[in-house]
């Protein structure tokens, strides 16, 4: 046999290529003539140029593709429990994924139902192909953390929280503001929602840190399970970014489209970064025990993906079109994250609120205060105090943190917007929308409910915006309830009836462990509804007094 | 001497490192398994689209402009007093969804290539090469119709469990479209110039024989009612003209006319739609026996039924001269019209409902 004979080379035979395949696979829609297509969401964009579709894949690769990425994902999934993987695992971070893997697969499967929603928008059939691919994705990625999440269950030390996982996602107070995430993807003017608010920015910019950043803080605790689906599932978000793309620039060349564009990439921004920000900074910054010095942090980490990779690479191009960027936003978000203290603000939040969790949070140490110290000067003087107390309220018999007069902390009023707190006090804003007093955690948020959720903007109308709508805040379900009363309810309580899901600790071991007991006589109270019930002079005071913030007492 | 080796109790995050209060819990307990057990499939799927009625303590959060939420159960005419009893038969998720499709895809390929080296379309019935550019031809935009049409409708079921299976069929739908037109393509490259690929489209748009599909088509892609689109698709359309067409024609004729590829390319479908057809019937044999809206569920069923029956089948009596075309004829237009009123006869019978005779005779 010759040394040029190859098996490519006496198997191969002429095909057509992947441009032609991509133009005539474009080819097979139509435009109906017997029944018109309905359009059942609607948008108050116009949308007159053809969406190309940059990737020219089509489904005879697609399917094997995936395949093989899948069997790779499930191999590594096996051999993790082979090199017994969780004996090395920090449960510190696990206990996270509690919360994260709860929230995920509902916001993923959301975007495979926004497909239906951009599907019928663009002119042309060439990025139908593209969001066909994009919702069997988003199903996969769905279904394939779901997978990740009953692994968990079957493999970690403590499975309470993983075990009522979905119910838990319904009820949580946390989870409150990925169910903001996930139904902004699905809901009101299609565009806004699914093309805007998905892909040009949730895809684009924040999954950067859900997917890229998150994952390597999971190797460094012993989780390369995590990694291994999550680095899966971005690898399938190039696709989705493309289709974002592409769709923005159907419609950006069309100047009727600009206010409303203007408008929804900043919602879209300020939206992604109160929510996605709270979540994945808190998970990366308190879910680790890796303290190297050499890493980046959450707000390093924010720099690179959000500020250069997203800002300065993709949305800056933008104003060559005519459009006007919300820098003022990005730099305040970024003044958030490093002058403000978001994150650590969130996480704070978070554990205060322990017992109506369904995950358990440890108090950090001094390990961790010499990391947060060295990556955010100024850290130790305000938080520091506050996660010793948390620590010594970890032990039954303490009264829980979420009520003790003791350390000093200040429940605070929800956002109405995100649905985050407004933790950065001074930043609040009390407005009226329609006769009625809400809270915001800033003059973004405010702005987003006041003006961009709305029927008209700037004297435009805008009958397919989106409206908000519920029980948007979430203490108000249990205003007057008993803190175990609520627990019950949410389901929160693990199979011997007693024993709390949630637990302030690591520690594995029954009689360290917080019941119901230990949490009765503490009535939950809605921050909004007694805000509302004061007169205006009167709320003006209490307002005034919440900008003023909260001192963490001394901890001796 | 002896030493003494004092080791830290070993740390470990494993599954048994430590008991204590629900530490052996470990099955997602939220919700009711349709059988003893809990499958895979109900634990990747059951309660990820959430519902103000289960755990959705806050309700919907956004609506849109109009007031809708982001589910509602007014977004069909069917009523149910449990949307979540729906199990899909296929039981798909992604793992077992990309393994399938992967499948099919790599069988296709195979078959194609093998052929086409074995030069096969060069021995091909001339006569059958135009049928196949006109007419499978124009077919594949009628798939590509449903995959777009299902599509659509996934967006609008009440639960997770509905939304997955018109997600899946879709998505065959839409590869089945693609399959038929990369073959065709590739037919092309071996026949040379006498087969027009772009021949089908036309055919699709204007030739008699298939205006009664697109309009049936057309109809379901218009339909604004996500379950009217499924029961459309998968309990009218597909037998009495999907299947009318890919077993009663195609798949029939085309070994006589010297073709053994297209049958194989067409058989995916043929699978596709068992799967397909299977998860439809489930679905509407619960709501036809539904405890509380069975009548109602009966009539907007027979409403469908009729409308959607009516187009398909005359859509399909149009397909008719489409069996005078090959020069080997091996069956009658006849016989494949009465299997495909048979069909649709024991479809519906299975659901609970009657076939009007119309449909049937």
């Amino acid at each position: 046999m010759t040394a040029s004979l190859t098996l490519n080379k006496i198997t191969a035979q002429k095909g057509i290529g992947i441009t032609e395949a991509a133009n005539r696979v474009a080819d097979l829609g139509w435009t109906p003539s017997y029944v018109q297509e309905a359009m059942t969401f609607p948008t108050d964009y116009k949308i007159s140029k053809v969406a190309r579709d940059p990737m020219k894949q089509v489904l005879r690769s697609y399917f094997p593709m995936q395949e093989e990425k899948d069997n790779r994902v499930y191999g590594a999934l096996d051999a993790a429990l082979r090199g017994d993987m969780f004996r090395n695992v920090e449960p510190r971070w696990v206990e996270w994924m509690k919360l994260f893997l709860a929230i995920i697969p509902f916001p993923e499967i959301s975007a495979a139902r926004s497909m239906a929603m951009v599907g019928r928008l663009a002119p042309g059939e060439e990025l139908r192909t593209g969001f066909t691919m994009q919702m069997v994705d988003e199903f996969r990625h769905s279904t394939i953390q779901m997978n990740l999440k009953k692994w968990y269950m079957e493999n970690y030390i403590d499975p309470a929280g993983f075990d009522i996982t979905e119910a838990a996602f319904g009820k949580c107070y946390a989870t409150t503001i990925g169910r903001q995430f996930a139904e902004g993807f699905i809901t009101g003017d299609a565009i806004t929602s699914a093309n805007v608010y998905l892909t040009v920015v949730a895809e684009t910019a924040f999954t950067n840190t859900l997917f890229v950043a998150m994952p390597s803080e999971a190797a460094r605790n012993g989780d390369y399970a995590l990694p291994t689906v999550f680095l899966s599932v971005q690898s399938d978000e190039s696709r989705h970014i493309g289709n974002g793309h592409s769709m923005l620039m159907s419609m950006i060349n069309n100047p009727d489209n600009h206010l409303l564009l203007e408008r929804d990439l900043k919602y879209a921004f300020w939206q992604n970064h109160a929510i996605v920000d709270a979540a994945i900074g808190t998970f990366i910054e308190y879910g680790t025990t890796n303290r190297d010095k050499n890493k980046e942090s959450y707000a390093e980490l924010w720099h690179r993906w959000i500020y250069e990779d997203y800002y300065r690479t993709y949305m800056l191009p933008l104003e060559k079109y005519g459009i006007k960027i919300h820098h003022d936003d990005v730099s305040e978000a970024w003044d958030r994250i490093v002058k403000k203290n978001y994150v650590h603000k969130v996480a704070q939040f978070f554990s205060v609120g322990w017992p109506v969790n369904f995950w358990r949070i440890e108090a950090q140490t001094e390990k961790d205060f010499e990391w947060f110290e060295h990556k955010y000067p100024g850290w130790y003087a305000e938080f520091g105090d506050y996660w010793k107390w948390y620590g010594r309220k970890s032990k039954p018999g303490e009264t829980n943190i979420l009520f003790d007069q003791e350390n000093g902390y200040v429940y605070p009023h929800r956002c109405w917007s995100c649905m985050v707190p407004c933790l950065i006090r001074e930043d609040i804003v009390c407005d009226e929308v329609d006769g009625k007093v809400y809270t915001y955690c800033s003059k973004q948020c405010a702005w987003t409910h006041k003006l961009a959720f709305a029927a008209e903007y700037e004297g435009r109308p805008t009958p397919a915006m989106g409206r908000f709508s519920g029980r948007r805040e979430w203490e108000d379900c249990y205003h007057g309830w008993d803190l175990a009363d609520a627990i019950k309810d949410l389901g929160f309580v693990r199979p011997d009836g007693k024993t709390l899901v949630p637990q302030p600790h690591l520690r594995f071991d029954d009689k360290e462990m917080w019941t119901l007991d230990h949490v009765r006589g503490h009535t939950l109270q809605s921050p909004l509804r007694l805000l509302r019930e004061l007169s205006p002079a009167d709320r003006e005071k209490s307002l005034a007094e919440y900008r003023k913030g909260f001192k963490i007492r001394p901890f001796n | 001497m002896n030493a003494q080796v004092q080791t830290a109790p070993q740390k470990s995050g494993a599954a048994g490192a430590a008991t204590f209060a629900g530490s052996e819990s470990r099955k997602y307990n939220y919700y009711e398994p349709k059988g003893r057990k809990a499958t895979h499939y109900e634990d990747m799927t059951v309660d990820v689209q959430p519902d103000p009625e289960r755990y959705l303590l806050q309700d919907w959060i956004i609506s849109f402009g109009d007031g809708r939420p982001a589910y509602s159960k007014d977004s069909t005419a069917a009523k149910s007093s449990n949307w979540h009893k729906f199990r899909a038969i296929d039981q798909e998720w992604e793992r077992t969804h990309y393994q399938r499709q992967s499948t099919i895809c790599g069988m296709i390929q195979n078959v194609i290539d093998n052929g086409r080296k074995s030069g096969a379309a060069s021995r091909f019935d001339k006569t059958w090469i135009k049928v196949l550019q006109d007419h499978l031809g124009a077919y594949k935009h009628a798939e590509f119709g449903l995959g777009t049409a299902t599509m659509q409708a996934q967006r609008y079921g009440y639960t997770q469990m509905i939304n997955n299976a018109v997600l899946t069929n879709s998505s065959y739908k839409l590869r089945f479209a693609q399959d038929l037109t990369l073959y065709l393509a590739e037919l092309g490259i071996d026949i040379g110039p006498t087969l027009d690929t772009a021949a089908g489209k036309k055919h699709w748009l204007e030739d008699p024989v298939w205006q009664g599909t697109r309009k049936s088509i057309e109809s379901i892609m218009g339909a604004t009612d996500y379950l009217e689109q499924y029961f459309a698709i998968n309990l009218v359309f597909e037998p009495l003209v999907g299947e009318l067409f890919r077993s009663g024609f195609i798949m029939q004729l085309a070994a006589a006319q010297g073709d053994f590829i297209t049958p194989a390319v067409v058989s995916a479908a043929e699978a596709d739609y068992e799967r397909n057809l299977a998860n439809a019937v489930e679905l509407f044999h619960i709501l036809a026996h539904e405890p509380e809206f069975a009548a109602h569920n009966q009539g907007v069923f027979n409403g469908w039924l009729a409308e959607h029956g009516a187009l398909a089948l005359e859509a399909a009596k149009n397909l008719q001269p489409i069996w005078s075309q090959p020069r080997v004829k091996v069956s009658s237009f006849a016989d494949a019209l009465a299997a495909a009123k048979n069909r649709i006869k024991n479809i519906v019978t299975e659901v609970g409902i009657r076939a009007p005779a119309s449909l049937t005779a």
